[in-house]
């Protein structure tokens, strides 16, 4: 296992230590954003996170990064606790592509690939011939190197995600997190993505987690599903045993069609009615 | 991005060409500045070692009665600039200046209750009115701190600008309410201090600002990388690496003793914050490596310059350099937010 998830609660609002205290008796409290949340990540697979909106994928993400520190339970990292880790140390090996970035002042899109070898640089290294030829290895593999000079600020949401998916790169990590990874993106771009992680996961080797809306793509892309609702796992497992039209109604109170397509061979979901 | 500071060159390509152009700049302003003034001299008088110091007038002038003044304005415009660029990334706001989290009403306020309370009383060489007005800089910064943050958790920029903003209209209403008590004299000595003032009659008083100034700079020089990755935001500055809740902290702590320094000094000089700092991302790009450096170096530049200006535009009249940063800083603001739409 690559990354081992064991009961993991946490809550926005402000008092994390009443958590703490009422998750073992209760097994989390009502406003918890994820609570009791165990899940294994097999090295080389691509995991999908499913669930409705505000089921907690995105602070589970966030949780599995270390970005954000559970009230209970614990982060394994191939084997060690990730919370015990300094952040530049887990940064090396997890990265993270969230839906969306604003940065607050413009940069170029080299700029931003840079931005992701600061886990391996040092408080006053500048990154170094080593470092821009590992940025143009990201823009290359995401074909945006032709974007390596335009202002971040002017890229199309499809070039935006794909400069950001570059720089997550760049910091040559084994898990890399993804949040909706096409959710602003067209039909085309979306297939790019899907193609562009694809060929990460078999060519370098990188473990996925992607939480997403889209059960095609998760069909399409993800070994592995991790289905949630109200900050909870509802199942989990191979897709194929998943993915099934109970569990489709049972957590977003949908009514699908889901059956083998003809010519790709993965599931598709048809979504019929409102049940 | 202006040419030959393309990306594409390396970044301490870049950083080298940009320090030593902007290092230039300052090292001949701070050289060409005290020569100018109502007594003409020459520069190759003030540094011709056949004449004595004590017979060489032109040195006198250069060295005792204009130097300091050109150095306080080279420090505190490199600290309000340096400042300004740190404000502006932690708080991911471009319209940030030192002044806008309170330390500047702070430090007015504790300056008008030194000239309210204590103008006569001197502490050695220190005189009151600085001190108070540090003292003053300090509790307002550190009433936004404990206001906007929470143990173990990033700070919130959003209650931080609010506390700020707040406490600078309390501190105003403070100031409004000491002047109203207050008779003439001590309203005009106040209204004098708020314009900014950089003259500092000798070298005495930069000694007091210059180590506090340097520790802000020390803190300064380990925050660049990880300002670049906290203006994306704090989740996607922690997922590189980022200790976000250290290097917030480090920023304000920083960027606040910077300004209480540098205002302390002078009295709170305006635009110099927010001005320097998009001049300079106007002509380097946004990499903070390199704006941060390029910004203390042409804030210094830029406030000997407008010094240079209110001293001798109206000669013998002297317009207070505050006014003539505002002048020139303000309508080029203008320009900018309209250009930028």
């Amino acid at each position: 296992m690559l990354l081992l998830a064991e009961r993991l609660a946490f809550s926005y609002s402000a008092d994390q230590s009443r958590l703490r205290a009422t998750s073992e008796a209760t097994r989390g409290t009502r406003d918890a954003a994820v609570r009791d949340v165990s899940l294994t990540v097999a090295r080389g697979s691509i995991t999908g996170l499913l669930g409705p909106n505000g089921c907690g994928k995105t602070t589970l993400l966030k949780l599995l990064a270390g970005i954000i520190t559970p009230a209970s339970g614990q982060v394994l990292f191939d084997g060690v606790a990730i919370a015990s880790q300094p952040r530049r140390a887990v940064a090396r090996r997890v990265a993270v592509v969230p839906q969306e970035t604003h940065p607050a002042f413009d940069y170029t899109a080299l700029e931003m690939v840079l931005m992701g070898r600061h886990p391996h640089l040092d408080t006053f290294q500048l990154e170094g011939p080593r470092d821009v030829a590992l940025a143009y290895d990201a823009l290359d593999a995401t074909g945006t190197s032709h974007l390596a000079d335009r202002p971040y600020m002017t890229l199309s949401g499809g070039e935006k995600q794909r400069v950001i998916i570059a720089s997550a790169l760049a910091q040559q990590p084994e898990l890399l997190l993804l949040d909706e990874p096409t959710a602003s993106l067209d039909l085309g771009y979306q297939l790019e993505i899907q193609a562009l992680l694809i060929s990460l996961n078999r060519e370098r080797d990188v473990t996925m987690v992607l939480a997403t809306h889209d059960l095609n793509l998760a069909a399409s892309l993800c070994d592995h599903l991790v289905l949630m609702r109200s900050g909870q796992v509802l199942a989990q497992g191979a897709t194929e045993d998943v993915l099934t039209v109970d569990a489709i109604r049972q957590v977003y109170g949908v009514t699908a069609d889901v059956h083998r397509h003809l010519t790709t061979g993965h599931l598709t979901v048809v979504p019929l009615s409102r049940s | 991005m202006a040419p030959g500071t393309s990306a594409r060159r390396p970044v301490h390509v870049r950083l080298a060409i940009t320090v030593a152009g902007f290092g230039a700049l300052t090292v001949l302003m701070i050289v060409l500045a005290p020569l100018i003034g109502s007594t003409h001299i020459s520069l190759s008088r003030v540094f011709d070692p056949s004449i004595p110091f004590a017979d060489n007038v032109d040195a006198q002038v250069f060295f005792v009665a204009r130097l300091p003044r050109v150095l306080a304005a080279a420090l505190v415009g490199a600290a309000l600039a340096t400042a300004g660029v740190v404000f502006q990334a932690m708080l991911r706001n471009p319209l940030a200046t030192p002044f806008t989290l309170g330390v500047s009403a702070g430090s007015s306020l504790g300056a008008m209750l030194a000239i309210l309370f204590g103008a006569s009383a001197t502490l050695g060489p220190l005189s009151p009115v600085p001190l108070a007005s540090l003292g003053g800089a300090v509790l307002a910064a550190a009433i936004v701190y404990w206001l906007a943050t929470q143990p173990g958790r990033p700070i919130s920029t959003s209650v931080l600008l609010l506390a700020g903003v707040t406490l600078n209209s309390f501190f105003s209403a403070l100031i409004l309410f000491a002047q109203f008590i207050a008779d003439y004299a001590q309203v005009y000595r106040a209204a004098r201090w708020l314009m900014g003032d950089l003259d500092v009659g000798s070298f005495t008083p930069l000694y007091g600002s210059l180590p506090l100034i340097l520790a802000a700079f020390a803190m300064f020089a380990v925050l660049p990388g990880a300002l670049n990755l906290l203006t994306l935001g704090p989740d996607a500055a922690a997922a590189r690496g980022v200790n976000v809740g250290r290097v917030q902290r480090m920023a304000f702590i920083s960027a606040s003793l910077a300004t209480s320094a540098a205002v302390s000094l002078s009295g709170p000089i305006g635009f110099i914050g927010i001005v320097v700092p998009h001049l300079v991302r106007l002509l380097v790009g946004g990499d903070h490596r390199i704006v941060l450096p390029a910004s203390a170096l042409f804030g210094a530049s830029f406030l000997i310059g407008c010094d240079l200006v209110a001293r001798t535009v109206l000669a013998p009249v002297e317009i207070p350099v505050g006014v003539v940063t505002a002048m020139i800083g303000g309508p080029f603001f203008l320009w900018l937010l309209v250009r930028k739409g």
